[in-house]
């Protein structure tokens, strides 16, 4: 009897809930705000499937309609993977402790 | 690329993306955390364009779009001002939502490329996580537009409610899961369609009647919604880095809404019900019985401030309306060569987002090692000359301890009114977001300055 890759997939899900559950506890609540914008930074990851919908085809039906779909999810992911990291790069660029203090 | 290859490395990004959140435990190791994140991105992108192969047209396309939107979210980053970051956390939900509704949409019309049958004969289990992903992602879509544009002000931020409105929200419920039924059945894709139209609907019924200053938990919601249709276009995909992610982001929203929740005493079933904090005509106008306030100016204040020995300032949601938070930060270096020790409380719920009074703060070069949450500094209260609250209110409403009939009763506030004296920095002495009288504003040792809060703050600067 073999196991299902789905079943797999399914535990993997269910782990890496676990692992969020207990890494997001530890974060700090004055770090709330990226983390926000972080998770959402790499929730576009979702951008690996619109590129394999983009190039999907020959080179002559690129502009399939499935593929034009493919298209509009990159420009969307990648606005949130570029826009999320840098704006959380500059959110925590700002959060210094007090050093020089006169 | 073998396909185990290429699984190994999704796997790699995703505990890049798991050390990325890791980082943010503390602000030292927050900035490599970041770093983290955008390998892992990189390696997920990088392996997907080898895995396809198709180094053509298509590709340059790929290439060019990946660019367009890369440039303008880069653009977006550097010029939005802090100040308005919830909205720019709901504007990018959107974005990631619909982005999981337009990848389902091109895996249902051409399920060959990822293997998940032929149209019109798509494998079941595909069919049910597809349409999973563009349900929740569509939610997640209009959820985080009206989110948007109730906190960018363009919408009014007061609940929308009628009559049978969590009813018809059910029942789309209840249609969703029999449309999902149904397109396993039969294949036909109207059903799709239509459920992505219904879900585009669900969504916007489910915030419009959430008020204003629930945003935050409506805000770490969507957070969460996003994450959970990554998770159900990875499962589609079969894809281990955005099994891995959508269940990250899924449970860190879940989490960052059930703090928000505690922070307001309130059951997250009761927010999402909404119509809290409409405007209350009645407790209003019931506190129309003139008590006495003791109404003080910019002087008054410095001199109170100067002359004591510890400061706690209290900011709010009226801090970053005002934009004051450069202004209250040279107050309080004014202050800091007086020889006064100076230190800020953060309220969970302060601010329309998880965090947001900190990353204000940060902005104006505040070191965070001055900034304590509600449970490290309430008991400092007591021992402080001068509490300073400035645009925050009903996180400080003495009421939440001691009348069980009030709509806060429960809620954790900041202990302000053990301080010795409190300013008291607001507009009017309009009741609060949750519509009812702050007992504070009538205390012996209360002082209130009514004005703008950054005016306020600059006016005292003059006078220290």
């Amino acid at each position: 009897m073999e196991i299902d890759p789905f079943i797999f997939r399914l535990s993997i899900f269910i782990l890496s809930i676990f692992i969020g559950y207990y890494v997001v506890w530890s974060v700090t609540p004055s770090l709330h705000t990226p983390l926000m914008s972080v998770t959402n930074a790499i929730s576009s990851v979702i951008i690996v499937g619109a590129i394999i919908a983009g190039l999907a085809g020959d080179f002559g039906n690129i502009f399939d309609t499935a593929n034009i779909f493919g298209f509009l999810a990159i420009i969307l992911a990648a606005v949130n993977i570029f826009g999320g990291f840098l704006v959380t790069q500059r959110m925590l660029a700002m959060y210094r402790k007090k050093k020089k203090d006169k | 690329m073998s396909a185990n290859l290429l699984a190994v490395f999704y796997l790699i990004s995703g505990v890049l993306f798991i050390l990325a959140l890791r980082g943010l435990s503390s602000p030292e190791t927050s900035r490599q955390g970041n770093l983290f994140g955008i390998i892992g991105m990189a390696i997920a992108i990088g392996v997907t364009f080898l895995s396809v192969g198709n180094f053509s047209t298509g590709f340059l396309y790929v290439l060019g779009f990946l660019l367009i939107g890369g440039s303008a979210g880069a653009f977006i980053a550097y010029k939005i001002p802090m100040t308005a970051m919830p909205e720019l956390v709901a504007g990018f939900h959107s974005l990631v939502g619909l982005a999981a509704v337009f990848v389902a949409i091109s895996a249902f019309l051409n399920p060959e490329v990822f293997n998940l049958g032929s149209p019109g004969n798509i494998k079941i289990a595909s069919l049910i996580e597809m349409s999973f992903g563009a349900a929740i992602g569509a939610i997640t879509f209009t959820g985080s537009i009206i989110a948007f544009l109730k906190l960018r002000g363009i919408m009014s931020g007061s609940p929308i409610t009628f009559l049978g409105q969590h009813f018809l929200n059910l029942a789309l419920g209840l249609i969703l899961l029999g449309l999902i039924f149904y397109l396993c059945k039969t294949q036909v894709d109207t059903w799709f369609w239509t459920i992505i139209v219904i879900s585009f609907l669900v969504g916007v019924l489910l915030i419009i009647p959430i008020g204003g200053a629930d945003m935050p938990v409506v805000i770490s919601m969507l957070n969460s919604y996003s994450g959970w249709a990554a998770a159900g276009i990875g499962f589609t995909l079969e894809n281990t880095a955005l099994i891995i992610t959508g269940a990250l982001v899924g449970s860190s929203g879940a989490i960052l809404s059930y703090i928000m929740c505690k922070g307001m005493n309130r059951s997250f079933f009761n927010v999402i019900l909404g119509g809290f904090g409409g405007t209350d005509k009645s407790s209003s106008s019931k506190s129309k019985e003139q008590k006495p306030v003791k109404n003080g100016n910019a002087d008054d204040a410095a001199f109170l401030m100067k002359n004591a020995a510890s400061v706690i300032i209290v900011p709010g949601y009226g801090m970053a309306v005002a934009q004051a938070q450069h202004a209250l930060r040279e107050m309080v270096d004014s202050l800091k060569k007086n020889g006064v020790k100076v230190t800020y409380a953060i309220h969970p719920v302060a601010g329309r987002m998880p965090g947001h009074m900190n990353v204000l703060l940060a902005e104006a070069n505040v070191p965070y090692d001055e900034v304590f949450e509600l449970e490290e500094i309430n008991n400092d209260f007591a021992n402080c000359d001068v509490a300073y609250v400035i645009g925050a209110n009903d996180v400080t409403n003495p009421v939440a301890k001691t009348d069980p009939q009030s709509p806060i009763y429960g809620m954790p506030i900041l202990d302000v009114e053990k301080s010795k004296s409190v300013l008291f920095v607001k507009r009017s002495l309009s009741p609060g977001y949750a519509g009812i009288d702050n007992d504070l504003f009538y205390r012996d040792n209360t002082l209130m300055l009514f004005a703008d809060a950054k005016k306020m703050t600059e006016d005292i600067i003059k006078n220290l």
